[in-house]
């Protein structure tokens, strides 16, 4: 019953990590919990985007993850 | 034909064009833009990260607009991801149309798109230390060409 969640781009030398496994259900205060202050707070600027199952939430704030599910923390892109 | 795709391992522009060219029969033009990892002092290395999930299911879908946007009758678009030298292909993006402008006129809106909106990462290793590539203000104002 757990929820990954991938720290992508600049996100991953944030979180020291390049994903973490936590229970699930998750929503959007758990999800600020698990990440720890400085991922957090970067969570919470509107040009990061945050993905659930492969599809990018319209509403972060209304992330409701379920068991099996992935959550993609997703900063500002650099372009290709 | 759409021919999408993400590459981990150096490729050749070349190979890949004149397939895609020849897929498309009674043809007016065939337009391609490659992009390399450009050569600048002290970039030993650059490096491309992406999501799986969201990359290339976004490359698509940007290939499916161009082609209905444009009428086209066919879309290439290679991507390299991982670590890649100076020099090396990055991107390539080949439009096949019965008209020259619509081939042109699409590699640029696919280009600008891939840019400033696909799901890619970009750090680089200058002096053995590795350094985030933020967004730039014009690739967003390149996007916005295409907004009407």
């Amino acid at each position: 019953m757990t929820v990954r969640i991938v720290f992508l781009g600049p996100l991953r030398d944030l979180a020291g990590e390049d994903s973490r496994e936590v229970p699930a259900p998750l929503g959007w205060a758990g999800l600020l919990d698990a990440v720890g202050p400085e991922v957090a707070e970067q969570l919470n600027e509107q040009r990061v985007n945050v993905a659930c199952a492969g599809k990018v939430l319209g509403d972060k704030t209304a992330l409701n993850a379920q068991d099996g599910d992935e959550v993609a923390l997703l900063p500002p892109v650099s372009g290709g | 034909m759409k021919d999408i795709r993400l590459l981990n391992s150096p490729f050749i522009p070349g190979v890949l064009i004149g397939p895609f060219t020849n897929a498309h029969p009674g043809l007016g033009g065939v337009c391609t833009f490659v992009g390399e990892v450009r050569g600048e002092v002290d970039v030993e290395l650059l490096e491309l990260s992406h999501y799986e999930p969201l990359t290339l299911p976004s490359m698509e879908e940007l290939a499916e607009q161009a082609i209905a946007h444009f009428d086209l009758m066919g879309m290439l678009m290679v991507h390299r991801v991982g670590p890649m030298h100076p020099g090396e292909p990055i991107v390539c993006v080949s439009a096949a149309a019965k008209h020259r402008r619509g081939a042109i006129d699409a590699v640029d809106f696919a280009m600008d798109h891939l840019k400033s909106a696909a799901w890619f990462w970009k750090r680089e290793k200058r002096n053995g230390e590795w350094h985030w590539i933020e967004p730039r203000a014009d690739d967003y104002a390149d996007l916005a060409r295409w907004s009407d």
